[in-house]
């Protein structure tokens, strides 16, 4: 199996290939440089490998949460690249993303992921690492204070992701010291991504162009004017 | 040479195709007004968001109504700017990335552009040189055109664009967003005595505008009327006069100084009804041949996008293998067509 996996959700821009279980990316910290830099980063990766679109499987991408625009830019250019080669289409969680990255990264088995939201916010996962070495979901996502979140009663957890850098005091407090390790700069990596869509993938997961759609958590992003009176 | 072009710097979500031999040959519009009508503007998170949504579903509409299909398209054109970002993100990144995963050749066009040649889609379009009046929500602005690519700005508004001053004028007169057309509407039942506004920088040389003021002065008599519907309506009348005569006072003397004998309109204001008939009626009487796109490619869509970018392509211009999104973009600083 042949996918095709794609990050720009957060400062970190990447992109990643799985041959068959082999996985070749790339990987550049550059905010506000995806734009320049995804295409470029699959076109090299497709010659490296000496591979077309048309010898895979499918296309994964992040699908958030994260910056808005990142968000946008990977939804948009995995539409368009499935659009125009007719290829399935795997939406990953950027947080279930951070969570396979620290366990890939430090062996982490159950890991909170927390990216910096702004507005004092943190968007927030909690996620389990399965028998077949894939991080599941075990909380809805949320975007929430992070005071207000809803923290796991039991178990050793790793914290993941740029919202424990900002709020990490905040954060581990009601964990009571079972807190393991906390991995307070980590970014999603494509290469991570890869590893969870093949599983879906897999599992005829995968949607049509037209229905791979972002996940932004935060959605009142708009005040109505009230009604004057 | 087959284009298909993609709009989607603002509220609108625009696809078209625009084959060099057979003409416009399929196109789809999606228009957000309803979305951003109950935030009495464009929230251009929520314009961006819709793109995503909507943007592959018209791709799939315009290629059924051009009955082709993807393999028939050899280049893909798309908006890149001037507009909000993160519209103009979304249709760039799927356009460049369709072309990339295909191996076709993918230009943005400057959207202003876009409009400005608009009226060559028409059976009777105009020939170089002409001088155009853009006039949209945004802008407001006259150019000289020597060729594709060649452009003198004339003058421009130093405050308002003219859509704009329609948009805010009908909002204090408690119209529904945007108000320009019906704003437009309103106006027909006016009585065209009632009320007499100044045609601002009218009466000192130069070919700049502004209807801040004029907007200042609709709203000012409304405030004093007894704001009786008939009131409403003799407002919406004095105001649409004088923009109406302060645009042609201006398209006038740009004619003059030009020496051109050719008048194009482009934008949104360019749909107005009145502007239209004077224009026409008044540089007629001058031996000026006055043209204008068909109503609906007054507004954005991607008709005029797949246009522009085909006469490009068409000369070999392409992209990067970037996403070219560009919010400010001045369109003198385009490559001219050789
Ligand atoms: N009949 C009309 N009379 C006056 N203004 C109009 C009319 N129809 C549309 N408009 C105005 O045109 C503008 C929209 O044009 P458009 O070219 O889409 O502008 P932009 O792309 O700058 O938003 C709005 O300001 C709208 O009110």
């Amino acid at each position: 199996m042949k996918l095709l996996a794609i990050d720009t959700t957060t400062e970190a821009c990447s992109a990643a290939l799985w041959l068959d279980g082999e996985v070749i990316f790339r990987y550049q910290v550059a905010p506000r440089e995806h734009g320049n830099l995804i295409l470029a980063m699959l076109d090299q990766l497709l010659a490296e490998a000496g591979v077309t679109l048309k010898q895979f499987d499918g296309l994964a991408f992040a699908r958030g949460p994260g910056a808005f625009t990142g968000v946008r830019i990977a939804t948009s250019v995995v539409q368009g690249i499935a659009y125009g080669v007719d290829l399935p289409v795997v939406a990953v969680s950027t947080l279930a993303t951070l969570a396979q990255r620290a366990y890939r990264e430090s062996g982490a088995k159950q890991v909170l992921s927390a990216i910096d939201a702004r507005m004092q916010e943190v968007y927030w996962g909690a996620y389990v690492l399965d028998e077949s070495a894939v991080m599941r979901s075990v909380a809805t996502e949320v975007v929430m204070k992070p005071e207000a979140l809803q923290m796991p009663k039991e178990g050793r957890w790793c914290g993941a992701g740029t919202g424990w850098g900002t709020y990490e005091a905040v954060l581990s407090a009601p964990l009571e010291g079972r807190l393991d390790r906390v991995l307070g700069a980590l970014l999603p990596h494509a290469q991570d991504l890869a590893a969870l869509a093949v599983v879906d993938l897999r599992a005829g997961k995968g949607v049509s162009a037209e229905n791979a759609l972002p996940v932004y958590l935060r959605d009142n992003v708009a005040q109505k004017p009230k009604p004057k009176t | 040479m087959r284009v298909l072009g993609i709009e989607s710097s603002c509220d609108e979500t625009g696809v078209a195709i625009y084959d060099a031999e057979q003409g416009l040959i399929g196109e789809a519009l999606y228009s957000q007004v309803a979305l951003h009508a109950e935030y009495g503007g464009v929230v251009p998170e929520l314009a961006s968001r819709d793109h995503v949504r909507k943007l592959l579903p018209l791709l799939d509409e315009a290629l059924a109504d051009a009955d082709c299909d993807l393999a028939s398209i050899d280049a893909i054109a798309y908006t890149a700017g001037p507009g909000l970002m993160g519209a103009l993100l979304v249709g760039a990144s799927v356009a460049r990335s369709l072309a990339w995963s295909r191996g076709l050749p993918s230009l943005g066009v400057h959207h202003l552009e876009g409009h400005l040649l608009a009226s060559m889609l028409d059976d009777n379009p105009p020939e170089f040189p002409f001088v155009c009046l853009l006039v949209s929500g945004g802008h407001t602005q006259l150019f000289e055109v020597l060729a594709v690519g060649q452009y003198q700005l004339l003058g421009q508004s130093l405050d308002d664009a003219a859509g704009e001053a329609f948009d805010k004028t009908a909002k204090m007169l408690g119209l529904a967003y945007p108000g320009g057309p019906l704003l437009a509407k309103l106006a027909e039942s006016g009585e065209v005595d009632a009320y007499r506004f100044s045609r601002p920088m009218t009466n000192r040389p130069g070919l700049d505008f502004s209807f801040s003021g004029l907007k200042t002065q609709a709203i000012t008599t409304w405030k004093k009327s007894s704001q009786s519907a008939q009131c409403a309506a003799n407002v919406a009348c004095a105001f649409e006069e004088a923009v109406v005569d302060t645009l042609l006072i201006k398209c006038r003397r740009a004619l003059q100084q030009t020496g051109s004998q050719r008048l194009v309109i482009a934008g949104g204001v360019g749909a107005n009804r009145n502007l239209r008939q004077r224009l026409r009626a008044v540089l007629g009487k001058d031996q000026v041949e006055v043209f204008y796109p068909r109503i609906e490619f007054c507004t954005d869509n991607g008709a005029m996008i797949a246009y522009a970018g085909c006469l490009r392509l068409q000369a070999g211009q392409c992209d990067e293998l970037k996403i070219n999104a560009q919010p400010r973009w001045d369109m003198q600083s385009l490559p001219a067509l050789i």
